[in-house]
């Protein structure tokens, strides 16, 4: 194995750095998360000349080293713990022509850090066109560094900045700026206090709580606070930190003064004009919700024929494992159990990975920062901010990406509020529970002159109760919660580009994979533990079922299949599942439940879409597998025990799809809160606070329909 | 009365003055809003909030109420 050098990607947002990781990389990448905290950890290996191997760490966008979100937090981090073994042998820093000026910024400061540096010039084929030119020897000389010119969309130049990499021992860790300037007298006493530190790391690291809250961190400097030795008060510090941003970019106006010309007559920009329409008050309006609509429409018109194979193989799968493997427990916890259990997942894959495109094709273009800023000052109202927006639309795949999706929200009480109230957009789960009920509960009738499907629209209003309890709850959370806004609000508002089909391609596969993978793990689980119980019982009722039942029945005259069926039943009563079943059945039976769809949605609160999974298997298991009915079939056959009549009748239903829509029953999602809240608190009081209003609710529907 | 970038009618453009440190975030002189630079109200939105700017070449969006605390000269 050949020796590997660490690389870490740094740059704004917006520069392409991604698309260079993805060139540098190709698929020889993973996504993990940084320990402790869920932000996205993108990690891959790139191939060099003279068997040397990079491996590439591509850092979250920043603007700079100075910290204000949790993403600049990493970065920062990353950077500053030598000890870590992140800790870059060369940063390369992404930069993009025509946002030079600004991109320099974070290199500047990286170059001070002295650690070797390479800065990548990306977007270069657009040179020509916006009539810039660069002396790149010059500006190699004047930043003591290696200067490359590439272009990740045209794949050009890639091969200049591997040989770079690989000869990364050339480069100096000369600083570029000299920080202290801004108070010689206090870098002076930062020297002599820590003489074996490197004085900008200090600043850094004195710095780092200033404009943004308290991380847990644990970093060979952390005696630096303990011992108090800075005596400066924050609003010095801000100070402080604003004159180095200004000392910096006089240091780059100095130099983009020497090696870059642009001849501003060619600098005709498209992004103003489309800007013009895509903004406007009306237009702009119109053509995101046209936007909306047919995304919406997309992903269910085009998941439907993929769904329906994956039903269909599926079931046959089932009924193969059942005539090819012997019978036994380990058969039927296969065609029983774990077939159906994995079937549920894999049926969501075509509507998670459609809508994944979408969004992945909403931010590569640059659209949804438009997005977020049509949407600001409306969502401002309600306590939430523009970028709010982006995790409640892609809630209504899954809450997880949603949840963390809201790292870029820079006000605390803001993302709270986001962090807390998106697990009220109907998310994919929800959609197998809906359907299926309504399915049963709404009459597939037209209405209005034929143009709406009934169930069609107790769907979409299903939709939109989701995202009023969304923002109904903000609004209260935003009057009650005690915390003060430190409001600040900036967006780049990037230029148009043309999706790039490998950055959309990767990002689509890596979200469905590790949706599949997460939500896989705990359905199966599941299915396993729910069939388990339901299968094996103790005592007389469950061990004799079958004389208990014959005696019980003895002269009816039952045919072999109705006494077997019979017996099934009464032994699933009497198992595990039975026992815990009937224990919750007094808090259920008010809102129109029976203990088996108790059970389900005790099962629910793992993952919602476990509810059809947990009926199929325990209504399987009493079926005997003698004719595998379909599952809907079932719950319409079943009867309400206390009032008789249909179990699932309109009442009941409309009970059912209020639960779902208001519940918290998520575990992940809880687990995902929790690492971006940094605290147990916040998801106990979303997971009381939302399901004390479901069964509130459904109590209430349930009640006055009946 | 002091002008601020608030007060930009679209498509004009002024020069940025001195500002009050504590209240403009560091964010913003990240991103090139620094005295002396050259900002352009590109669009608002309804409400006139958020609002639009290009800043010294750099295109972003700032809420109005940060917007009112950044002084600039307008040139006739």
């Amino acid at each position: 194995m050949g020796k590997s050098i660490n690389v870490s990607l740094i740059g704004n947002p917006n520069t392409g750095k991604t698309s260079l990781f993805n060139r540098l990389t190709g698929l020889n990448q993973q996504v993990g998360n940084y320990p402790g905290i869920t932000v996205e950890k993108k990690e891959g290996i790139c191939k060099l000349d003279r068997g040397l191997k990079a491996h590439i760490l591509d850092l979250p966008g920043t603007y700079s080293l100075n910290t204000t979100s949790l993403d600049e937090s990493i970065v920062v981090e990353t950077l500053l713990n030598r000890n870590s073994k992140d800790f870059p042998d060369v940063a390369v820093v992404v930069s993009d022509i025509e946002n030079l000026k600004r991109n320099l910024l974070v290199f500047t400061q990286i170059k001070d850090l002295e650690i070797p540096t390479i800065l990548v010039i990306n977007m270069a084929d657009r040179m020509e066109r916006k009539a810039i030119s660069l002396d790149i020897d010059l500006m190699q000389e004047e930043l003591n560094t290696t200067v490359i010119l590439v272009s990740a969309r045209k794949n050009e130049g890639i091969r200049d900045l591997k040989n770079a990499i690989a000869n990364y021992k050339q480069l100096t860790s000369q600083p570029c700026v000299n920080a202290s300037v801004i108070d010689v007298a206090y870098f002076d006493t930062l020297k002599k206090a820590y003489p074996n530190q490197q004085v900008y790391k200090l600043w850094l690291v004195i710095t780092q709580d200033v404009n943004f809250g308290k991380l847990d961190r644990n970093r060979e400097l952390d005696d630096l606070k303990q011992h108090k030795f800075d005596i400066k008060s924050e609003a010095d510090l801000k100070k402080m930190q604003h004159k180095e941003t200004v000392v910096r970019y006089q240091f780059i106006n100095g130099l983009l003064k020497k090696v870059l010309t642009v001849d501003t007559a060619h600098a005709k920009d498209i992004r103003t004009r489309l800007d013009r329409i895509l903004l406007h008050k009306v237009w702009g309006y119109l053509i995101f919700f046209a936007i909306l609509f047919v995304i919406f429409q997309a992903i269910y018109d085009w998941s439907t024929y993929p769904m329906d194979w994956i039903d269909a193989a599926f079931a046959s799968m089932s009924t193969w494992v059942n005539n090819v493997l012997p019978s036994g427990p380990l058969t039927d916890l296969l065609s029983e159990g774990i077939i159906p259990g994995l079937g549920g997942i894999v049926i969501f894959i075509p509507q998670i990975a459609f809508l994944f495109l979408f969004i992945a094709i909403l931010e590569e273009s640059g659209y949804m920062s438009r997005v977020v800023f049509l949407m600001d000052h409306i969502m401002k109202r309600f306590g939430l901010s523009g970028k709010s927006v982006v995790p409640l639309v892609s809630g209504v795949a899954c809450a997880i990406p949603a949840v963390m999706a809201t790292r870029n929200i820079e006000d605390w009480k803001e993302r709270l509020i986001t962090i807390l109230v998106v697990p009220f957009t109907t998310c994919s789960a929800r959609l197998p529970v809906y359907l299926i009920i309504i399915s049963l509960v709404i009459p597939d009738q037209r209405i209005l002159g034929g143009v709406f499907n009934m169930q069609g629209l107790t769907l979409m209003l299903l939709y939109l109760l989701g995202f009023g309890a969304a923002i109904f709850s903000a609004w209260v959370l935003n009057k009650i919660l005690p915390i003060k806004r430190k409001t600040f609000f900036v967006m780049e508002m990037p230029a148009y580009k043309l999706p790039m089909f490998k950055n959309v391609a990767i990002t689509v596969i890596e979200k469905t994979k590790s949706f599949v993978v997460g939500a896989g793990k705990i359905i199966m689980a599941i299915s396993v533990v729910l069939w388990i119980l339901a299968s094996y019982g103790l005592g007389e009722q469950f061990n004799n079922a079958e004389a208990i039942v014959k005696e019980q029945y003895a002269g009816q005259n039952l045919s072999d299949q109705e006494m077997d069926q019979k017996i099934a039943s009464h032994e699933l009563e009497y198992s595990f599942i039975g026992y815990i079943g009937k224990g919750i059945e007094p808090a259920v039976s008010p809102l129109g439940y029976d203990w088996k769809i108790g059970i389900a949605i005790l099962s629910s609160f793992a993952a919602r879409e476990v509810f059809v999974g947990t009926l199929a298997t325990i209504y399987s298991v009493e079926s005997d597998g003698e004719e595998e009915q379909t599952i809907k079939n079932r719950m319409a056959a079943e009867t309400n025990p206390i009032l008789g009549g249909p179990l699932f009748n309109f009442a009941s239903g409309i009970s059912l799809l209020l639960f779902y829509a208001f519940a918290m029953q998520c575990m992940s999602t809880l687990a995902i809160v929790k690492r971006e809240t940094n605290s147990w608190k916040w998801p106990a009081i979303q997971f009381l606070f939302m399901t004390a209003a479901a069964y509130f609710v459904a109590l209430g529907a349930y009640q006055f329909l009946r | 009365m002091i002008t601020t970038v608030a007060d930009l009618k679209r498509g004009e453009t002024a020069i940025i003055k001195e500002f009050d440190e504590i209240d403009v975030p560091l964010k913003l002189l990240e991103m090139g809003c620094l005295p002396g630079n050259r900002v352009t109200m590109m669009q608002s939105a309804p409400f006139k909030d958020p609002i639009y700017l290009d800043i010294n070449g750099t295109h972003l969006a700032i809420r109005r109420e940060t917007a009112v605390k950044i002084s600039v000269e307008i040139h006739g």
